[in-house]
């Protein structure tokens, strides 16, 4: 049988059901690899941590509450910065994308900035703001920005001209032509850009509380490194990666729940 | 004697439906036997750039019409029925409908256009896809009423609520006709709507638009390639070369028209050699 006779076949075989927990299967044999792999005494624990004794370290600073509060913190961060920079990204967006005077006037300007890491601007943003909320906030929303402005411009852009001209012809008003036609055919790219800002929201997150912060789980990494707490270390990082995972289904949510539409979107 | 013709065809098949519809269609429209509305055309000419693509077209098309134009492709056909639309505007001459002058005193929702793309809004079901060919009415309470009933003349009812990713070329461009009739359009323009269905396809769907055709009585104009098509479907065939109409013809056969009959055939032929000829000349044959 050909490759391609075997491709319906095997989307056929997909377990609907089990569809949630396959995805678990490799992470979860990871950490079973690398438990027995610190067991064995493979690996020495002042290198790696056991996963049995991360889950211990998790379980003190959960049973002190500083697991929870850093967490909230962090959370807290990473949506008000998100907030901020997104909803200036997308009105820019929109502006750019309607206008031909706004995009002429702003957009070279933003793409100049665009070029500019902005965690780079960490040493200014230390200057400006101390190592108080307001320099994170700073960083994560020019970081979410970007994002969401390129994609919601480039949304507007390519909505198919010839939706637009039949609006026109059945008497739509520029209001209703938004709606009904050009905020709808540039969703699918926003929806993009939202995923790539969430990605971005907790790298610079991250990345500011390690630098510059008193508390957040940047700032709980960073003093278990000072008193050579390798398992809260490892604990934090494992608690990225799950706080990405939650920020990439949200973004997988709000597809499906929009997007119902379009072809990619449909179940079979 | 067209208009005499036509209403015999109009009047020798109508079943009950057909009764009902016309009925309605004339309960809808109480000023006029007719709804469409007649075409005056004057001295039209577009440029684009340095090319001249029309060059001075003057038509007259009686309300109720079914016109058909043909041509080879870039000599003008689909620009004159964007102009007829009202999607660009035209260089010089004018163009009225009925009594009234193009611009100012025309509904804009007197006139639809159906392309040869559906142009459904993706991300609406069907019966909202169908909803906005009412323009201003749509927020009337019976908008969904008439969308329904105008779903229903082109036979996809029960399609409703699909999204139109779902349906196939044919339904999809059914849809559209749909959307275009729901408003009760007094013109309705057709750019190659049939140009990219399958054969089978096409043939039921101008059964379809010819049936709308007569129980709503609108002018239409058909832009088209294809010379079969506008012969089994046109009152009057108008073909266009460099600009300017070359030829006018009535096609006076009774309606309904069998497909492949020699009649057709012949003037379908007879069309043809017209077009090939005048493209001989125009590559220096």
């Amino acid at each position: 049988m050909s490759l391609i006779d075997s491709l319906p076949r095997v989307r056929t075989l997909r377990l609907p059901r089990a569809d949630g927990l396959v995805q678990w299967i490799v992470p979860l044999a990871i950490i079973v690899l690398w438990q027995a792999a610190c067991s064995a005494g493979l690996v020495p624990s002042r290198v790696l941590p056991a996963p049995s004794d991360v889950a211990l370290a998790g379980l003190k600073l959960a049973r002190s509450g500083e697991l929870f509060t850093n967490i909230w913190v962090s959370f807290w961060r990473a949506a008000i910065g998100f907030v901020i920079g997104g909803s200036i990204g997308f009105a820019f967006g929109l502006a750019n994308g309607l206008s031909e005077l706004s995009s002429k006037l702003t957009d070279t300007t933003l793409q100049m900035v665009r070029n500019v890491p902005h965690l780079a601007l960490i040493p200014l943003v230390i200057l400006w703001f101390g190592i108080d909320e307001t320099a994170k906030l700073f960083l994560v929303a020019l970081g979410v920005f970007f994002p969401v402005y390129i994609n919601t411009l480039h949304g507007i852009r390519t909505v198919d001209p010839q939706l637009i001209e039949m609006g026109r012809i059945y008497g739509m008003s520029d209001r209703e032509l938004f709606t009904r036609v050009i905020f709808p055919g540039a969703l699918p790219s926003i929806l993009v850009g939202l995923r790539f800002a969430l990605g971005i929201m907790w790298l610079t997150l991250i990345v500011a509380e390690t630098i510059a912060a008193s508390s957040g789980l940047g700032y709980m990494a960073m003093q278990a490194r000072e008193f050579m707490q390798i398992d809260v270390v490892v604990l934090s990082i494992l608690i990225y990666a799950l706080l990405g995972k939650l920020a990439d289904s949200l973004s997988r949510l709000l597809e499906r729940l929009t997007l119902s539409w379009h072809p990619a979107f449909q179940k079979r | 004697m067209q208009e005499a013709l036509q209403f015999r065809a109009g009047t020798e098949v109508l079943d009950s439906r057909d009764f009902v519809e016309q009925a309605r269609a004339l309960r809808r429209q109480p000023d006029a036997a007719h709804p469409g509305l007649s075409l005056t055309i004057r001295g039209l000419r577009k440029s684009f750039g340095d090319h001249e693509v029309l060059r001075g077209i003057d038509l007259h098309i009686p309300s109720g019409q079914f016109v058909a134009i043909v041509g080879r492709s870039g000599c003008g056909k689909s620009t004159l029925l964007r102009l007829i639309a009202g999607l660009e505007p035209c260089d010089a001459g004018t163009i009225a409908f009925g009594e009234a002058a193009r611009t100012e005193d025309i509904h804009s929702e007197d006139i639809r256009v159906m392309f040869q793309e559906p142009r459904l809004l993706p991300w609406a079901r069907v019966l909202d896809n169908v909803e906005v060919g009412l323009g201003r009415a749509r927020k009337s309470a019976d908008a969904q009423a008439r969308a329904e009933r105008a779903l229903g003349e082109v036979g996809l009812a029960e399609k409703r609520s699909q999204w139109p990713s779902v349906l196939s070329g044919g339904q999809k461009q059914r849809v559209a006709l749909a959307r275009a009739l729901v408003g009760n359009p007094k013109v309705l323009a057709f750019d190659e709507p049939l140009g990219a269905l399958d054969a089978l396809t096409r043939i039921s769907m101008q059964r379809l638009l010819e049936q709308v055709w007569r129980d709503q009585g609108f002018t239409a104009i058909l832009v088209t390639h294809d010379v079969s098509e506008a012969v089994a479907l046109a009152d009057r065939v108008l073909v266009i070369e460099n600009g300017r109409v070359a030829h006018d013809i009535d096609v006076t056969l009774h309606r309904p028209r069998q497909r492949g009959s020699a009649e057709l055939a012949r003037l379908e032929g007879a069309i043809l050699r017209e077009l090939l000829k005048g493209g001989e000349e125009q590559i220096g044959f």
